[in-house]
Order: C-alpha cells, then structure tokens, then sequence
C-alpha cells in the first residue's frame, strides 16, 4: 500500500480546470517529483492534497485513511507536513518560534494549563524548545535562531520554513517549490539535504521547476500538463518519454 | 391593519431607507475606489443636516443645503488627505482604527459646535403641517422631496459614472489602479474626488431628511452602522443594490414595531446586520462576480 | 526569563499592599478610589489585548461583555425573589443551600436575593456563553467585517440595556450590594472599605497580568500568533485555527465580564454608557498605544488613561482624546507593529481559497 494515493482528483476555479483527474500514489520512504510547466496545475494539486483547498472531486488516501476534503489542521496531525512556495513564516516571531510552532502537533499544553503555568507544561514547552533547536541545527541555521524571521534573508528563511517542517517529525513532506531563488550551491546543498530526509524515514513530495534537483534525486517523477498527468516513472524514463520532451521543448530550466 | 397606519410606517420606512441608502451608497463609492471602509460614513450625513439647520438661519433654504453637502463634501477630501492617505499602507486594522477615530473627531467636533441638542430644518415645500394624502394616509410633502432626492442621485450618479470623463476615471482607477495612471489619470485626485462625493452625497441625504426625522450629533454612529447594513445587503460596491436594500431595511425597520418594543427597533437592523454576515456576506442580491464588476 | 515573566505582576502585587497606606500618609488616599476603576478597566483592556494583539481579531465589542457582566451580576443580585407570596420551590431550594441572601437596601425594603457571589458567577458564565456562541459565526468573518459585526453586538447590548425596564433603562441599576470575596473582606464602595478595595483590584490585575503572560509564552500563546501572522501556515502546521480564535475570545469576554462584574459592585451601580461603542473604542485605543501585542504596554496604558479620563482630565473631550489617540498611534506607527500584526487581515488576491 502507498503512502499516499490520489485518485482522479479534480478542481476548476471559474471555468479553468486546473487539476483534472490527476491519480498517482507516492511511496513511503521516497522521494516523488511533481513537474510540469508553468501553470500544470502543481501548486494547486499540492494544496488540495495538504487541504489548504477542497477538490471538486476526487480522493486522497494518506496511509490508507481518506483525508479528501479535510482540514489543513487535521491533515497536520496526522503526519503531513508542507512548505509554501512564497515562504510563509511568522515575520514577527524569531527563527526558533517559528520552528517551535513545528512542534505543535507533538505536544499538547492547552490554554488551561498554559495560563495556570503547570509544571508539565512549563517542561513540555523546554522540551519543544530542545527538539526545535535540533530542527534548526540539523539544517545549520543555528546562529539566527534569535533573530525575528522576518530579518533573514531569504535562503535562510527557506531553511527555518524547512526545519519548521521537519520539526513536527512527519511521515510525508511536502516540500512546495523549495529551490525557488537559491543559487546553483544553495540547490546542491538543499539536494543533499532532501535526500538525508529521506534517510530519516520521511517520504517526500516534491514539486519543483528545476530539472536539475528532480532528476538528480527523486526516485519517482509524476509529470502535469494543463492540469492531467501525462508521465510516471523513474527519472531516466521521464527524461526519454517523447512527450515529456515535446512540452519542455525549448525550456530549460536547469 | 388600518390601511392609514400601514403607510405611514411604509412612508416612515421609505424615508429612513432613504438616509440609509445614502449612507450606503457613500459605502460603496469610497469602498470601490480605494477598497476601504470609511467607518466615518455615518457622521457625513449627521453633518448634512446640522449644516443645513445652521445655515438655514441665513440663507434660502435651498442655498443652505447646498453649502451644507459642499462643506460636508470638502471634510470628506480633507479628511482622506490628512488621515486616510497613509493609512491604506497600515493594513486593514489600521484603516478600520483609523476612520473610527475619525468618525469620533467629528462627532465630538459637532458636540462642541452644536451641542446636544435636536435640530430640525424647515421644510422644503409646506411645513409641518402640511400634508398629502394617499388612500386616506396623510404624509408629508417632505416624504417626496425625499423620494425625489433618492432618485435623483442615482440617476445622477449613474450618469455621473457612465457618461462623464471624471466619472468614467474613477471607475478606471477602481478597476486598475496603474493602468489608470498610465492613462494620464491621477489616482489619488480620483480617491480624493470619490470621498469628497461620499461625503456630499451622505450629507444630502441627512439634510432632505432632516425635516422629518431631526438630528443631532449623536446619530452618525448609528447611521454609519446601518448603511453599512444595507451596503452589504446589497453585495458590497453595488449602489443601485444599496438603494434597494436601504428601502427594505427601512421597511423592516419601521414595520418592526409591530412585533418588538420600540425602543429594540434598532436592534432588529443590527441582528439583520449579523445575520447577513453569517449566512451570506456577499449580501442578498449580491455574487463575486458582481462584486468584481464594482461599478459604483 | 521566569522573572521577567513574574516581575509585571510581582509590581502590582505590590502596588496593591504598598499603596494604601504610602497615599494615606501623603494625604492623597482619594487617588485610590480612581486607581481601583482604573484597574478593572486596565483588566479588561488587558482581555482585549491577547484577542487582537496577539490572536490579530480586531473586537469592537469589548464593552458589551463588560455590560453583560455587570448587568447580569447587578441584576441577579438586586431582583427581589422574596416578593411573592408563596415562593417557589426553586427559591426554597436555593435559600435552604445557603445561596440567598436577605438585607435592606438603602430605600429600606427588605429583599430576598441571590448572593452576590454568586450572581457575579453567574454574570460571567452568562458572558462567557455568549462570547462561545457569537464567536464560533463572528470569527469566520475577518477585518472589516469582524470590526462591524462585533460593532454591532456592541450595539446591540447597550440598547437592550438601555431600553430594558428591568435593567433600569436608561438609569442602569443602582443599590447594588458589595460582593463578598472572603469574611469581613468585600468588593464594595465607601471611604471604609476604599484601601482594601485597591488592593483587591490590582490583585486582580497582578493575577490577569500573569495568567495571560503565561499564555503568550506558551504553546497556545506562539501557535496564535502564528496563526495572526499566516492563518494558512498556523493551519499547516496543525493549529485548529477556529477553534483558538473561539478560546481566545472567550478568554477576552471572560475577562471583560470579569471587570465589569467588579466595577458594578464597587461602584454599586452600572448604566447603559458601559456597553457604548465609544467605551469600546477606548479599549482598543488603549490596546493600540499599549502596542498590541504587549501586554504590559496595555497595563501601563490602561491604568494611566483611564486615570487620566476618570480625574478629569480630558474634560469634556474624553471620547475625543480616545479617537485622537487612535488616529495619531496609527499614524506614527509606519509598518509597526499594527501593520505587521494585521498583514494578515489584508484582502489576498487569492483566486481560490478555504
């Protein structure tokens, strides 16, 4: 069984059919790539897959439980974790509040036992604390864990995104356009980086433009045009599929 | 019920529809041009009818409700220009917190040049006595000064959008707000121009209804509530909705007495107020894509 | 860092016993009877500010659950049940479990009502349902509209009690007794009682102060502000936005209610002008030079206004100087905190969204 299996997952906006009848399956402790050309349908199959959108029809299957049409918090708590494309962070809250927040789902202090400062609460908020700083060194971004978000630059940034995700230990990343506006050595350094998730037990969905750190690193590749699949298989396959080559013909977006 | 008492609540809620619809249509204009909503609305039209008492004193009735919607209109732009200009940039708390405490400014400023008592003004045609008559109901003459006041600025202002080049400017701008300017348009002159017209445009309706219904310094408050009632009852941007709107949240306004003590009248608009957000914020007659048409 | 935590509320624990008898010696004890106002009203703020400084959901209606505490608890205490003839078997039961209580108010009638206490446990869960059933509708709304709809609830609350005759209409209730903290110790007006009330509001305070910093600086309090700066991502990440921005405001009207519970039986009266919008609008000014998301700064701002309102010293202009104040925060605050805070708010051009 997959990790996670869409099956003909459909949405419109307006008259627009952006994701139309898309089905794959991603598999646990993988890396699957999500490509296509601009206006494919990705980002959004990756929202209605996280639940930030609702599909108009379709299902979608996270470890055999239906999460179609749930709740981003609740898809949360079950083991999913995502990065945005345009980096969503808390600017006004520093690095390691914001990778704290990753821990959400793997704690459990309330407003009541916040507000009265019980003691199992105090020592779950140092323990939340202890396991952030671990998502931030882990990514090597421990020097601007006090500074506030919103001061980094932006590939730092990408890492607190990164480390707030990987903080909440999850079973499948979503990992939404992650080398948009790094340089060819932030990109190598982010491959390496994905693939050592891997070897942490974490399954990753990726959707990315650069053909470069697809190709180099996923184990799967799932290919969108004008919202359909056209192409699945194993990067080598993908990159001979004619098809594939005909609508990337003239693009180069290594 | 007596047929005569039914109209005069029909009328009764005809004429505060009336102010209501102004109000909105104020709403609609600002809201269209710049996406804000001008909390202050209400108090424009507050400062319409004391404007008028004052200056009715002094001058023909007629000239003293002009001056009144001008000068009112003149505190619109002065007010985008000393408050709202750096405001838009503060988010949208900022301009909510913002024309609330303009809305306070006014308000205090009129405590201070009025005092709180009730004003009234002369009537434009006839006086208080005076009165027409339909199926055995007696209603003032005012009540169609009103009417005639209502739709004479919808027509005015659908012409005003369609047909003249300042009109058809401000549409642009509220379309597209660069490429407006890359027609040679100024879009802050249009905002200020669109808060200027609100602002007269409310005044007028809080003078022709001055007559009939008194003001003080106090109701602008109330008023800026309940246009903002019917602005969003009618789909937020559509003023000839607003219209309409304004003259059923009358109708409901004034019929309610029938069920609820007067002095809960008010609340009846406000739980319509929140019903309306909860249910269906476009507004009744209201759609997304019509609220992208956003005329005005 | 735990000092810091306990040291706003270590101040006012202070304040609370040192004052007294420091202004009974500078002949200044009157200062205390405003500074207690003071304080119920800086607790209320201080309500407001976890709501939108911290949680960013602009409320306008913060002074309609100061009224319903009050009223409620005024009114439960004050409403004779002795009056009937024969009364019914609920009164037996709750004047055989000790809960009523019988005195003379100041007009000489003899009443039978429920104790204070009491009512004014009543008067905030009454505030707290209300908060939980408005806010699970309100809270779907965002910016302008949640500002009007809690504007309108605002509204809605001082009409009723203004034009309700059993809540005294436009007079509010008066006579309320004080209500009883511990023996021989009750929340009540009068020169005699004048010190050990300061002491208890700023008490109060110091708790509110701390209960809510303990918040911020907990889970709740990061996953709701991170929930104010990118409800998406707050969401992504697991936080159960609406069910925080419910907890959130209830925890606001709590508070609120809580003031207001307190103030009227200091007072031993409330009016309609409690629930005004103006009244409203004051605790988000104070919130809003407090700079939002600082509850300390709106401590510090809601004593010192409120102090300043309640001596006077705004004369007639006070509604005016709240609405000044508002203008001129929001003015010199260029991409400040309140911008940032509400980035969320703003219209996103999203084409589709939950």
């Amino acid at each position: 069984m997959s990790l996670l299996e869409v099956q003909g997952l459909s949405r419109s906006f307006g008259g627009l059919k952006a994701v139309d009848g898309v089905g794959f399956a991603a598999q646990a402790e993988k890396i699957t790539a999500v490509i296509g050309p601009n206006g494919a349908g990705k980002s959004t199959l990756f929202n209605l897959i996280s639940g930030s959108i609702a599909p108009d029809s379709g299902q979608v299957a996270f470890d055999g439980a239906e999460i179609t049409g749930r709740q981003p918090h609740e898809i949360a708590r079950l083991g999913v974790s995502r990065t945005f494309q345009g980096i969503k962070l808390a600017k006004g809250m520093t690095a390691l509040e914001n990778v704290m927040i990753g821990r959400h789902t793997r704690s459990r202090a309330g407003f009541l036992s916040a507000m009265l400062a019980l003691p199992w609460s105090r020592s779950e908020e140092r323990s939340i604390r202890e396991e952030a700083m671990r998502a931030i060194e882990l990514l090597g971004i421990a020097q601007y864990a006090s500074r506030p978000a919103g001061s980094l630059p932006f590939g730092i940034q990408r890492s607190v995104e990164l480390a707030r995700a990987l903080a909440s230990e999850p079973r499948l990343l979503l990992l939404d356009e992650p080398a948009s506006g790094l340089n060819v050595r932030e990109t190598r350094v982010l491959s390496e980086l994905i693939l050592r998730i891997r070897g942490m037990g974490i399954s990753v969905l990726v959707v990315e433009h650069d053909m470069s750190l697809v190709m180099g690193i996923s184990d799967e590749v799932v290919v969108l045009n004008f919202g359909r699949k056209i192409a699945q298989g194993r990067p080598k396959e993908i990159q001979a599929d004619p098809e594939v080559i005909s609508i990337y013909l003239g693009e180069d977006d290594a | 019920m007596h047929s005569a008492l039914f109209l005069q609540y029909f009328f009764s809620g005809l004429v505060y529809g009336s102010i209501y619809a102004a109000v909105a249509i104020g709403f609609n204009i600002v809201y269209n041009a710049t996406g804000i909503i001008n909390f202050a609305q209400g108090e424009f039209a507050m400062l319409g009818g004391m404007l008028a008492s004052t200056l009715a004193l002094r001058l023909p009735l007629w000239a003293a409700v002009a001056a009144a919607v001008a000068v009112a209109a003149a505190a619109g732009a002065l007010s985008e220009r000393l408050f709202l200009r750096g405001a838009a940039k503060r988010g949208v708390f900022g301009m909510i917190v913002t024309t609330i405490g303009l809305s306070i400014l006014i308000r205090e400023a009129a405590l201070l040049a009025w005092g709180p008592s009730v004003r009234t003004l002369p009537f434009f045609s006839g006086s208080e006595i005076s009165s027409l008559s339909i199926l055995g109901a007696h209603f003032s003459p005012q009540v169609l000064w009103v009417l005639g006041a209502t739709a004479l600025l919808v027509g005015g202002l659908t012409a005003f959008y369609k047909l003249t080049m300042m009109g058809k400017a401000m549409r642009g701008c509220a379309a597209d707000r660069a490429g407006a300017s890359l027609c040679g348009i100024n879009p802050d002159a249009m905002v200020t121009i669109a808060f200027a017209l609100a602002a007269g445009i409310g005044a007028l309706g809080g003078a022709v209804v001055a007559p009939l219904t008194q003001t003080h310094y106090g109701i602008g408050a109330e008023l800026s509530i309940k246009g903002f009632t019917v602005a969003a009852f009618g789909g937020l941007g559509d003023s000839m909705a607003a219209v309409v709107a304004g003259l059923l949240l009358g109708m409901l306004e004034s019929f309610s007495i029938l069920v609820v003590p007067e002095a809960y009248k008010d609340v009846v608009t406000i739980c319509v107020l929140l019903g309306l957000l909860f249910i269906k914020p476009s507004g009744l007659f209201g759609s997304r894509t019509r609220l992208a048409l956003k005329e005005y | 860092m735990r000092l810091q935590r306990l040291l706003p509320a270590a101040i006012l624990a202070a304040c609370a016993f040192a004052l007294p008898p420091l202004f009974a010696a500078m002949g200044v004890a009157f200062l205390l009877t405003q500074l207690t106002m003071s304080a119920y009203y800086a607790l209320a703020s201080l309500g407001l500010c976890a709501l939108m400084g911290y949680a960013g959901q602009i409320s306008l209606g913060q002074a309609g659950f100061f009224a319903i505490g009050g009223y409620a608890s005024a009114f439960l205490c004050t409403r004779d049940l002795g009056a009937a003839a024969a009364p019914s078997g609920l009164v037996r039961l709750l004047d055989s479990s000790g809960l009523l209580v019988r005195w003379t108010d100041p007009y000489g009638k003899a009443l039978l009502t429920l104790a204070p206490a009491l009512s004014g446990l009543c008067a905030v869960l009454l505030a707290v349902l209300v908060a939980a059933l408005l806010g699970t509708p309100v809270l779907r709304l965002k910016g302008h509209y949640l500002a009007m709809a809690t504007l309108g609830f605002g509204i809605v609350i001082e009409k009723v009690a203004r034009g309700t005759k059993a809540l005294g209409g436009a007079d509010g209730i008066s006579a309320v007794p004080g209500l009883a903290i511990l023996p021989g110790l009750s929340v009540t007006g009068g020169r005699a009682a004048r010190s050990a009330n300061f002491t208890i509001a700023w008490i109060v305070l110091a708790l509110g102060i701390l209960v809510l910093t303990n918040l911020v600086r907990s889970r709740p309090g990061r996953a709701l502000r991170a929930l104010r700066d990118g409800e998406e991502a707050a969401a992504a990440m697991g936080v159960d936005t609406a069910r925080y921005k419910l907890k959130v405001f209830v925890i606001a009207a709590a508070f609120a209610a809580i003031a207001g519970v307190l103030l009227t039986h200091y007072n031993g009266s409330i009016g309609p002008g409690e629930a005004a919008s103006t009244r409203s609008v004051r605790y988000v000014a104070i919130v809003a030079v407090g700079g939002m998301d600082n509850l300390v700064g709106t401590l510090v701002s809601g004593l010192v206004l409120n102090f300043l309102s309640l001596r006077g010293v705004f004369g007639s202009f006070d509604d005016a100087v709240f609405g000044a104040i508002l203008i001129l925060v929001m003015l010199m605050s260029p991409e400040g905190k309140a911008a940032r805070a509400f980035r969320s708010l703003l219209p996103k051009r999203k084409v589709a969204g939950r």
